[in-house]
């Protein structure tokens, strides 16, 4: 339906239902949608980044250094989300808000004169609440696939001349890749096309391109074109996504020959 | 003991009071041996004797809880296993599924940063010392598990080791690909002459490869030995029994005199036993049991040549082997029946349950345990 919507025009009240491009025209020349889905590809990627960075080693040492509890460990990972998605986000505000807990800790201690103002409303509140929100996405395939890694392969590494650090890039790293890779695509395809968190704490230039589409099929009442940004990103997601696939398995098999 | 292979190599690993306790379980009690340059050495013992812990503490997997292991004369504590001059064929291979072939095993040489066409050279070589050459391209995951074991065997070999240590190397493969590479493994190592530890709960496997056995039990040596005087002169009935089928049979020193002692066998009878045929430190009043191979007996058929002592029983169980026959026999006078094995040679009638034979022994054939 949202891909019939995009050939058609809305006029004020009803819709012209004759096919047209105007509307993927519009999307992909206005420069304000152009900027928004830079942006919002921009901070996915930084998402996203952050994310596997940061899954990686929590994933690496539930999976190598804890032994008898990581039942317990895997199950704390998915606390979070007892929680509605929106009271998470909202915490964040409490938490990075003018007056917010961290401001008043920093000031409390003396470390800060005035409030930071740099942490909310703008793209790096919504990094810091979408890396939280998608992180257990992100820590259980890469979990999984350091899990299935044989432990004699590491000590087969070891014992052929391997310290800890080189036998982590030539062994472990290569072959949790899939579980990487997995991470990667999970965390930034939702993330582009999340719109409560940048409308909560992204301020105005934290406005990604699904608060745009939301406001098209809404407020501006031009469903046609919020249909043909939507298809668009939709594309645009798809293909860094396979491209990020193909890329990976080709350094994969590039190790190999 | 009895020590009759290379007596003058030089020690390449001295083991002295080894102990291992994982909590308050004590995985080895206190193992003492030297393992000498050049000689294939196993560790055999069945499953849960500590084999295997030993072999890692050797490779620096594990560290000994108490007592040291020393390696060409430098004593190896603190020493992880990345710095130790010995490498590994682990029991499941390990080979790297994401390189190839020639990457695995060239795998620890990439280290040493040699010439590009060194390192080729090398990787070619040790292919071709296993008999995988021209595999290098090959994904690991292509190969079989024979080719598996090779590479893993290459890998290590590349590295030009003090000391090979193999855990169960043979365990994964079926019989026919085992007796092969029993054979083979034991080729390779006499052409490169780098000391071998095979772990192996196989007493064959152990037999056919080793130049020295350790026999484990219970984390303990209970005899260290060669293959030939650990078959015919074990020093317990646990050694007896795991090392091949020993027929035991109960005794009791009835005299003794300057060069023999008395036995009075079960089923058997009166049995002279020269002194130098009893253990080091064993009494006469010490004999509770004897033992008999089961090739050591004979079942005679009329007019075949006698033997030097005869006793009828009644054959209990035929299991014909193509080669051999094994039977299970009761001897006069005894309630188990003992087992007997024959070699199959032309015209020789199979006798049937229920049939009584005349089995012959030597009366030198007879191993005394307490």
């Amino acid at each position: 339906m949202v891909v019939t919507f995009s050939f058609w025009t809305q006029n004020y009240l009803d819709l012209d239902t004759s096919f047209t491009l105007a509307n993927y025209r519009e999307a992909w020349t206005d420069p304000l949608y152009r900027e928004l889905m830079l942006r919002s590809l921009r901070i996915s990627l930084i998402v996203t980044i952050v994310t596997v960075l940061l899954a990686f080693p929590i994933a690496y040492h539930v999976s190598f250094h804890v032994h008898q509890r990581k039942a317990l460990w895997l199950f704390l990972i998915t606390v979070p989300f007892w929680t509605s998605y929106l009271l998470r986000v909202f915490l964040w505000k409490v938490i990075l808000g003018y007056n917010g807990v961290l401001n008043s800790a920093l000031l409390g201690l003396g470390l800060i004169d005035e409030p930071l103002s740099f942490i909310l409303y703008n793209a790096n509140a919504v990094v810091i609440t979408l890396a939280h929100a998608w992180a257990p996405f992100a820590i259980l395939p890469i979990f999984v696939a350091l899990e299935r890694i044989d432990r004699s392969l590491l000590e087969a590494a070891k014992d052929l001349g391997d310290g800890p650090v080189r036998s982590f890039f030539r062994v472990t790293l290569p072959l949790a890749m899939p579980g990487v890779v997995a991470a990667t695509i999970i965390v930034l395809i939702p993330t582009v096309g999340d719109y409560i968190t940048p409308r909560l704490v992204g301020g105005t230039e934290g406005l990604m391109i699904s608060n745009m589409i939301q406001v098209q099929f809404g407020k501006a009442n031009n469903a046609p074109l919020g249909a043909a940004l939507a298809v668009s990103s939709m594309f645009i997601v798809g293909g860094i996504s396979l491209l990020i696939f193909f890329a990976t398995r080709k350094i994969g098999r590039g190790g190999a020959d | 003991m009895l020590d009759t292979e290379k007596p003058h190599a030089r020690t390449i690993i001295d083991l002295d009071g080894v102990t291992k306790s994982f909590g308050s379980v004590q995985a080895l009690k206190g193992i003492t041996a030297t393992i000498r340059e050049g000689e294939f050495f196993s560790l055999l013992g069945p499953s849960g004797c500590g084999k295997t812990t030993l072999l890692r503490m050797i490779a620096g997997f594990e560290d000994p809880t108490t007592g040291t292991i020393t390696i060409d004369d430098k004593p190896m504590a603190g020493i992880a296993a990345n710095h130790r001059p010995t490498n590994m064929v682990f029991q499941s291979y390990a080979i790297f599924p994401h390189l190839s072939v020639a990457d695995n095993v060239g795998y620890g040489l990439k280290k040493r940063r040699l010439p590009k066409a060194d390192y080729k050279r090398e990787v070619e070589q040790a292919l071709a010392m296993v008999d995988l050459g021209g595999y290098g391209p090959r994904a690991a995951h292509t190969l079989s598990g024979g080719q598996r074991q090779r590479v893993a065997l290459a890998r290590a070999l590349i590295m030009k080791p003090k000391v090979v240590l193999l855990d169960e190397p043979l365990s994964a493969l079926d019989k026919k690909l085992r007796d092969q590479m029993q054979l083979e493994l034991r080729q390779l190592q006499r052409s490169v002459g780098i000391t071998f530890i095979l772990v192996t709960h196989d007493q064959e496997e152990a037999l056919i490869m080793s130049d020295r056995i350790a026999v484990m039990f219970d984390g303990q040596i209970e005899q260290l030995a060669t293959p030939e005087e650990l078959y015919r002169r074990p020093v317990n009935q646990r050694v007896a029994s795991f090392i091949g089928v020993m027929n035991f049979l109960g005794a009791q020193a009835t005299g003794s005199t300057d060069t023999h002692v008395s036995l009075d066998v079960q089923a058997l009878g009166k049995i002279d036993i020269p002194h130098s045929g009893l253990p080091k430190g064993m009494k006469p009043e010490d004999i509770h049991r004897v033992g008999v191979r089961p090739e050591m007996m004979t079942i005679l058929i009329d007019g075949a040549p006698s033997a030097e002592r005869i006793v009828e029983g009644e054959v209990t169980e035929t299991s014909y082997y193509g080669d051999m026959t094994y039977y299970s026999v009761r001897l006069n006078g005894l309630e188990t029946p003992v087992t007997i094995s024959m070699r199959n040679t032309a015209g020789r009638a199979v006798l049937r349950p229920g049939e009584t034979a005349r089995v012959g022994f030597a009366t030198d054939s007879i191993i005394v345990f307490r």
